[in-house]
């Protein structure tokens, strides 16, 4: 995907604990417009709480986050909730509403956010839909989806609203590889088709090997390393070594 | 071997002191939680549709359950009460003793108890499912003010519907009353509810109501309290969903013992 140089996403020097347990510490980055970022790392390492304090979900005790200029810390609900319109974040487990209906999910953002009118409203649901390749699960209750299809879903309200940029959770957790790399194929191809900016947190290489421009591994609250899927899978360093060689 | 026989320090005093704090604690929470509603509730974005769809499902969802334990409360009080008035010659003021002891404290509080062990539990385990599952998060990233449209949209709805509730199982049960009187001794409908209406007065209707738009206030903070403060996975939402039915229960009580005083105090002691 072509990459512009401006930085849409600055993380700087973020420190951020629960207790006494320092999750991060002193975590830097700086995404490019148009670039798709991965952050790879074990599970529990604190990727999750890096992009939920990029959204304003979690506020680092240090450091700062500016999102398309804006710095998010100490930043007013109101405005806050303005940035986050052109941000699409989806979660590990899809969190789709379970009250809703697949379509009523899909129309939540576009009501909330939008003077759209009917009409205009179920085209954009349905034209979601056919991205994500499940018109017929429009009625169904996410109670009655699989996995996989949470994930689509999860996706498709995501981009909805056509964000700037766009937060993965853990995209392909829980799936198994085929369902997984349809995932991943799928993220590619909508962030070609929109020119979203993303950044994913995974420990799913494969994932990592398709969407990524940039890989970073996170270690004891600090990026470690960083580079292309090539660079790093050709790393000397034993930790990504390690990490490439019990993943694949 | 002395190890062995060496008694845990346990301090009783720090243990109560812990928990103490932690109680009131939780207190400060939820008083806080609860004050944020007179915040957002006068603020937009308004959330109509969802308060809607609460109400008919508090509301609608309630009355059967309302209805068979308004009945037979009416039943049982005339039952119970039939004898003793008997046994002082004051048998004929039976219905007004129904309809007082219903309207003023019986039906507010019976009624209270029942949809909070029923809504504030739902609340509880519904908002708290969807901390856990991060569709809290969901909505926070979304742009969308959880608070306003998960915790006021419940609580204005339950303060609504209260009030409706509490009046639906008023009639019910002088209704009950009137069952027992017509079955025990052939009362007649017309006399019944002549003395069950003239019996009632304003200062009567008034707080009995009133305190449920209260109740109803309860019901919802803590149950959405209980909720929005689940950790700890599936386990979390059935603890939030416990903690739900015995707080609001407990409040509910306490706040009639509150509001009785005040009765008396504004109103008097009535007839």
């Amino acid at each position: 995907m072509t990459q512009s140089n401006s930085v849409l996403i600055d993380v700087e020097q973020v420190w951020k604990s629960f207790g006494d347990l320092d999750v991060l510490k002193g975590i830097s980055l700086r995404v490019h417009d148009g670039s798709s970022d991965v952050i790879l790392g074990r599970s529990g390492i604190g990727k999750s709480v890096l992009l939920k304090s990029i959204v304003g979900l979690l506020i680092p005790e240090r450091g700062h986050i500016d999102v398309m200029g804006h710095s998010v810390i100490g930043m007013k609900t109101r405005e806050l909730n303005r940035l986050r319109k052109n941000i699409g974040y989806v979660f590990q487990y899809a969190a789709l509403y379970d009250s809703l209906t697949v379509r009523e999910n899909l129309e939540f953002p576009l009501r909330k956010h939008t003077d759209a009118s009917e009409s205009d409203i179920t085209d954009r649901v349905l034209e979601q839909l056919r991205l994500v390749g499940l018109t017929d699960a429009i009625d169904k209750m996410p109670s009655e989806l699989s996995g996989g299809m949470k994930k689509r879903i999860g996706l498709a309200r995501a981009i909805i609203k056509r964000p700037k940029i766009v937060l993965y959770d853990e995209p392909t957790a829980g799936l198994d590889p085929i369902t997984a790399r349809e995932i991943s194929e799928l993220i590619l191809s909508l962030e070609e088709q929109f020119g979203i900016t993303s950044i994913t947190v995974t420990h799913d290489l494969e994932c990592a090997r398709i969407i990524a421009n940039q890989i970073y591994i996170l270690d004891d609250g600090v990026f470690q390393h960083s580079g292309t899927y090539d660079e790093l899978k050709a790393s000397s360093d034993p930790y990504t070594r390690a990490f490439f060689q019990v993943a694949t | 071997m002395s190890n062995l026989r060496k008694r845990p320090e346990i301090s009783y005093f720090r243990f109560a002191r812990d928990r103490f704090k932690s109680s009131m604690a939780e207190v400060y929470g939820i008083t806080m939680f609860g004050m944020r509603f007179f915040r957002y509730v006068f603020v937009p974005p308004y959330e109509f549709a969802e308060v809607r769809k609460h109400l008919d499902n508090l509301g609608s969802k309630s009355i059967p359950l309302l209805t068979v334990v308004g009945l037979i409360m009416g039943l049982i009080l005339a039952l119970q009460s039939r004898p003793t008035l008997d046994r002082f010659g004051a048998g004929a003021f039976l219905p007004a003793m129904i309809a007082l002891t219903i309207v003023r404290e019986l039906g507010p509080v019976i009624t209270a108890l029942i949809v909070a062990g029923r809504v504030s539990s739902g609340i509880g385990a519904e908002v708290g499912s969807m901390k856990v599952t991060e569709q809290i998060d969901a909505l926070e990233v979304s742009a969308v003010d959880p608070y306003n449209f998960l915790v006021v949209t419940r609580v204005l709805a339950c303060m609504i519907i209260m009030p409706l509730l509490t009046a639906y199982v008023d009639f019910l049960a002088i209704f009950g009353g009137f069952v027992s009187e017509w079955v025990s001794a052939n009362s007649s409908f017309q006399l019944y509810f002549t003395e069950v209406i003239q019996s009632l007065t304003f200062y009567d209707i008034l707080p009995g109501v009133g305190k449920t738009i209260a109740f109803g206030y309860i019901i919802g903070v803590i149950g959405a309290y209980q909720g929005f403060h689940t950790s700890r996975g599936t386990e979390g939402v059935g603890r939030a969903a416990t903690s739900a039915v015995v707080l609001a229960s407990l409040n509910i009580i306490f706040l009639d013992m509150v509001i009785i005083q005040l009765t008396l105090i504004l109103f008097g002691p009535g007839v």
